[in-house]
């Protein structure tokens, strides 16, 4: 038997590293950020990203803790301005208007948003939850109003398991169906775009599956940003995953390419958890 | 960050190489054995086939381990299914290397060739192949395992050229039909060792550069995603 080296496992660069985004087709892009720069106070959260986001597809924002991927997502509904001494530079297009052009009110409602932690509104019955959006915006008509609950229970996924407790309060639901109320909620008030913030990092394996299921479907309807700090999770749902560090976008490609070659040395080392 | 993975993939990688070792001692053994008509280094063969066998079996299960347990991505999965699909290479390798042994048993108990024709070029050119490939795997050197596949057509040159010689040689004794048809089974393995070692680089070239380079698959366009 011969002697072999010691064995070594280093990482070879590509030849050639192909520009960022290439998998990321150019037409039907729903979001449109250029250049935009987020910031807190003096301190520059994000800086100049460039990114499309094609209708109709699930983006996975992916990166360590302060990478500026929350950051990014609420300056696309414009609820980064909601905290004092912020500010966002750039540009954020949806369907090609500048969404810092219009109201804000207008491109919340357009642009819906749902969070880490479920969080209904604990005076309210379920039905109230997912109402309430509709009652803000001025609508009052009873047989409308139910007939846009039911459907956004159904779209999220719950109708069958509260279709005979929609006057019991919301917090009674479990930690998974309280999350999809609240994805009932966000579009009730019938929106384009889903942001979502780590949607499913407080449910168990069960509900978080029943929330990726969901976010299958609701692709078809709609285009999804999702945070997410579970890669396994970005893997499986998403078309198109941006890697974020340092609060820039250091790689944006199609999933598939992000966890199975990525082109940048350091996504490489995130996904596969050599970072740091 | 040095994680545990880290170091499962570390140990995969070699217990591959033992395996890999084993495997070309074996085609070492069985080639030689040839050479010199020692029947001690044919033997030798069949003993170490159980060795080969027995990794082939642990390093199965170290990879269904790791793809069940870790989920690997981007490179780390690149690596694990290139390791399984070299850890099935080798194992064929083994077997090939027992077929040539039992020609080469068989070729002792008749009168000695005057000539093995291409057989001791088309030894050395497989060696050299196999190594290579090995060699690019533990070094992680795609350049290297480019090198192997471009060596590949002088294997299939020369086995052509065998079995014309072959035909050639029973057309003028056919009192040597035997000994004529174990040297085409032993030219026709060691060209299968050499498809393998080719193999073998492909699968280094996939694990280093994420490219797929078999059947001439970048031309063809047959990738779609990358």
């Amino acid at each position: 038997m011969r002697d072999y080296p010691g064995t070594r496992q280093t990482f070879i660069e590509m030849d050639t590293i192909p520009e960022n985004g290439k998998g990321i087709p150019v037409d039907h892009n729903k979001i449109v950020a250029e250049k935009v720069s987020a910031f807190f106070g003096k301190v520059q959260a994000i800086r100049d990203i460039q990114i499309n986001i094609p209708e109709n597809s699930i983006v996975a924002i992916i990166g360590p803790s302060g990478c500026g991927k929350s950051t990014f997502l609420r300056s696309i509904n414009r609820m980064h301005e909601l905290i004092h001494g912020t500010r966002v530079t750039g540009k954020i297009l949806l369907d090609g208007e500048d969404v810092y052009s219009l109201d804000p009110v207008l491109i919340r409602k357009k642009i819906g948003m749902v969070f880490q932690k479920p969080n209904p509104f604990p005076t309210m019955s379920i039905f109230d939850n997912v109402a309430a959006g509709l009652r803000m915006g001025g609508t009052h008509d009873r047989k409308n109003i139910a007939e846009v609950v039911e459907r956004s229970l159904q779209q999220a996924a719950l109708w069958s398991e509260v279709k005979d407790s929609l006057s019991k309060s919301g917090v009674g639901l479990s930690g998974g169906q309280q999350q999809r109320l609240c994805i009932a909620r966000a579009l009730a008030v019938n929106p384009e775009v889903l942001l979502m913030d780590e949607p499913a990092s407080a449910l168990d394996p069960i509900a978080t599956a029943k929330i990726e299921e969901l976010l299958f479907e609701l692709k078809k309807r709609y285009t999804i940003v999702i945070v997410t700090h579970n890669m396994q999770q970005a893997a499986r749902v998403s078309d198109y995953t941006a890697f974020f560090y340092m609060g820039e976008l250091i790689e944006y490609d199609i999933t598939k390419k992000i966890f199975t070659a990525p082109s940048i040395k350091q996504t490489e080392d995130y996904v596969t958890g050599r970072f740091g | 960050m040095d994680r545990h993975f880290q170091h499962e993939l570390e140990s995969l990688k070699t217990i591959l190489i033992k395996m890999g070792s084993i495997v070309e001692e074996n085609i070492t053994n069985a080639l030689q054995a040839l050479l010199d008509r020692n029947e001690s280094l044919a033997q030798k063969v069949f003993e170490n086939e159980e060795r080969i066998n027995t990794l082939e079996i642990e390093i199965d299960n170290a990879i269904i381990d790791l793809l069940a347990l870790q989920q690997p991505v981007a490179s780390d999965l690149r690596f694990i299914i290139a390791a399984q699909k070299i850890n099935n290479d080798l194992e064929r390798i083994g077997d090939h290397a027992v077929n040539i042994a039992e020609s080469d048993l068989n070729l002792l108990k008749m009168k000695p060739l005057d000539t093995l024709l291409e057989l001791p070029k088309m030894v050395v050119t497989t060696k050299i192949m196999l190594r290579g490939a090995l060699d690019s795997f533990i070094l992680l050197d795609p350049k290297m395992a480019q090198t192997v596949l471009e060596t590949d057509d002088q294997i299939d040159n020369l086995n052509r050229s065998m079995t014309t010689e072959v035909i050639e040689m029973l057309r003028a004794d056919k009192r040597s039909i035997e000994c004529g048809l174990e040297l085409i089974r032993i030219s026709r393995n060691l060209e299968r060792v050499a498809d393998i070692a080719t193999n073998i680089a492909e699968d280094v070239i996939f694990h280093t550069q994420a490219r797929v380079v078999k059947h001439h698959a970048e031309e063809k366009e047959l990738i779609q995603t990358r």
